[in-house]
């Protein structure tokens, strides 16, 4: 039994939320299906961190669906980077499930939450599926299941506020047109090579050489997956979309679902198109460079102008999307340890400020910045872990934010490119103005007569906790979190050194 | 409905076909074009004329959502579980080389129970669908906005 269950692990890791998703349908009561859908996550977690022990050194898993041998049938493939990327998207479910349970049953009415739990599940599914699957068709299956139960979630916001019902159309749309520019591109590709298995693909693209169609395809994906993954200007469905979601949700989404996307971008572009694909190599120099930096200042500028905590968030979420592009931007190994470290940090840091965010929602019934006044006396841990995460945000020194910022900075100097790094720290700044917004309300603001708000519940507090407590620790003592970040670009590049031209 | 003669004998007529038809389709899938995706709309297709014939309200005496539901999430088990029993059996996930004893058959019976499942749940979503359509909440008032 056990050899059968190492022997499929891969598999495991994403049939499991895939089959635990329609018995949790027929569960019946709202807190079976939170229970079991927990159980669940602690399960996903605990095999992502097996494959990630297993790759640590090196060794690439590869598990052949249905017995059908690779380029042909579809394969999943574990290495050092998607193996990271599983432990950050299965540690959120794990993390965000138990805090979840309050707040959904605040937020949404008892007879609807068995189904929401079922698309939690179903999103966790597709989100595994895209990251651990090594075939290029497979990840747009994913990649659709995942968003459409997004979708889904996000509409379930719509009992708090019905605009949440539009906010969610709004990303269908957007999201939709990305998924079809996506697999154009895969058909472009196809049409070139004959094959969709990704490491098939990167030899065969490499052997064809440069064309027209290679370059349609290229542009294709790097648009669609830019609309996932809120891309500046392509960005335009998340900020409502992460407002109106119910809190739960809007922590999970955050924390992984444009992550991932980042992970779908990282593995085309390098383990497809190649390291050194000269057109590549010249679109993210003038296009993906001065968008990512345009993204880090415009969105933190909307920032500081909004009112609502979560759409504040939203807004520097897409700043720090912009971070991560940068780095993937440089072309460099130390850019690509940036990005794919901050994939990790920028998860622990938003997830933790969208928690602290649904703990205020569940005790003062707003998310309104106005509405935070003097809460600091009130709720003294909810806000002490928004400072924190603040600070991480910015990237103040002895946390994960600092980390990330110190590479891309380091990343910067070592390509002689100055002014970029004075620009990164210069963004910062801009993030100092909007956290501080908020801590000035909290702390320094009397509460309003008469206002009644109590701390969050433990259940909520602890996971949140959690998540505090692994930004200064993972911002104390890096090593883990840059080696496996640093292995994971070595094998990349490393994937990809063929000779072009 | 009840003037409509006509329409009430011919739908009554033509229901027994149509899910014959769809049975047809969902268990031939192997020796010509068909299969479970296209046997679940035609055995949907019974319930939704019966509905509109008749009415939702006696349709749904025959088939409550609840019960779509469940059929729903049982055709995903059925697939799923296809692939969880071959790996109990000693291959991959969905390998249905050890499902018999040869290939050839092993082939076809898993190839049959995964596209049972599709057909299971292909059938139950368009009838949930059909039935949250037909039922429809009450539409949204303008202050709510």
């Amino acid at each position: 039994m056990l050899a059968m269950i190492e022997a499929n692990l891969p598999a495991l890791q994403v049939v499991l939320p895939l089959i635990a998703a329609p018995l949790c349908a027929m569960l019946g009561t709202g807190r079976r299906a939170w229970a079991f859908a927990t159980l669940v996550s602690f399960v996903a977690f605990a095999i992502a961190i097996s494959l990630f022990i297993a790759t640590m050194g090196g060794t690439i898993i590869s598990y052949e669906m249905g017995g059908w041998a690779p380029p042909i049938g579809i394969e999943y493939r574990v290495d050092t980077l998607n193996a990271f990327v599983l432990v950050i998207v299965s540690g959120m479910a794990a993390l965000v499930l138990p805090y979840a349970r309050r707040i959904v049953d605040y937020e949404i009415p008892a007879e609807r939450q068995v189904l929401f739990y079922t698309a939690f599940l179903l999103c966790l599914t597709g989100l595994l599926g895209v990251t651990i699957t090594g075939d290029a068709f497979n990840v747009f299956v994913f990649l659709e299941i995942s968003s459409l139960s997004t979708y889904a979630l996000i509409a379930s916001g719509a009992w708090r506020n019905k605009r949440a019902l539009t906010a969610s159309y709004n990303y269908l749309i957007m999201g939709t047109i990305g998924a079809t520019f996506f697999v154009i591109g895969i058909g472009m590709l196809y049409m070139i090579t004959g094959t969709l298995n990704m490491a098939d693909l990167g030899e065969k693209i490499a052997a064809h050489g440069d064309s027209r169609t290679l370059r349609t395809g290229f542009v294709f994906i790097l648009i669609g997956i830019g609309l996932k993954l809120a891309m500046f200007p392509l960005h335009l469905w998340l900020p409502n979309a992460y407002t109106f979601a119910p809190s739960a949700v809007t922590a999970f989404v955050a924390a992984t679902a444009t992550k991932v996307a980042v992970y779908v971008l990282l593995r085309f572009m390098f383990t497809i198109f190649g390291f050194d694909y000269a057109f590549q190599a010249a679109t993210l120099e003038n296009v993906v460079l001065p968008l990512a930096i345009v993204a880090m200042f415009a969105a933190s500028l909307v920032a500081i102008f909004q009112d609502d905590l979560k759409r504040m968030l939203a807004y520097s979420s897409i700043a720090q999307i912009g971070y991560i592009l940068l780095g993937l931007a440089f072309l460099t190994h130390t850019g690509l340890t940036a990005s794919i470290v901050h994939l990790f940090n920028h998860a622990v840091t938003k997830g933790a400020l969208f928690m602290v965010a649904g703990c205020f929602i569940y005790a003062t019934g707003s998310s309104s910045i106005t509405s935070l006044r003097g809460i600091g006396r009130d709720m003294p841990w909810t806000t002490a872990a928004f400072v924190i995460s603040g600070f991480s945000l910015i990237g103040l020194p002895l946390t994960v934010g600092f980390i990330s910022k110190w590479y891309l900075v380091q990343a910067a100097i070592e390509l002689g490119w100055w002014p970029v790094a004075l620009l990164i720290m210069g963004s910062s700044l801009l993030a100092i103005v909007y956290i501080w917004r908020v801590v000035e309300q909290a702390y320094l603001q009397p509460a309003p007569e008469g206002a009644v708000r109590r701390e969050a519940p433990l259940s909520m507090l602890v996971p949140t906790w959690i998540l505090v407590g692994l930004s200064v620790w993972f911002g104390v003592s890096a090593t883990m979190t840059v080696g496996a970040a640093s292995r994971a670009a070595t094998s990349l590049i490393s994937s990809s050194q063929i000779m072009w031209q | 409905m009840e003037h409509h003669s006509v329409l009430r004998v011919v739908s009554k007529l033509l229901i027994p076909p149509i899910i014959l038809y769809a049975l047809y389709v969902q268990w031939h899938g192997d020796y010509g074009p068909g299969g479970g995706f296209q046997a679940g709309v035609l055995f949907a297709v019974a319930f939704i004329l019966y509905a509109l014939v008749f009415g939702i309200d006696s349709m749904m005496k025959v088939l409550p959502p609840r019960t779509a539901h469940i059929f729903a999430g049982a055709g995903v088990l059925i697939y799923a579980g296809t692939g969880i029993v071959t790996m109990l059996l000693g291959d991959a996930f969905l390998g249905y080389n050890a499902l018999a004893h040869d290939p050839v058959h092993a082939q076809e019976w898993g190839i049959l129970a995964v596209e049972f499942g599709v057909g299971v749940s292909v059938a139950a979503v368009m009838i949930a669908l059909f039935v949250a359509f037909a039922r429809h909440n009450p539409p949204l008032k303008d202050e709510d906005w």
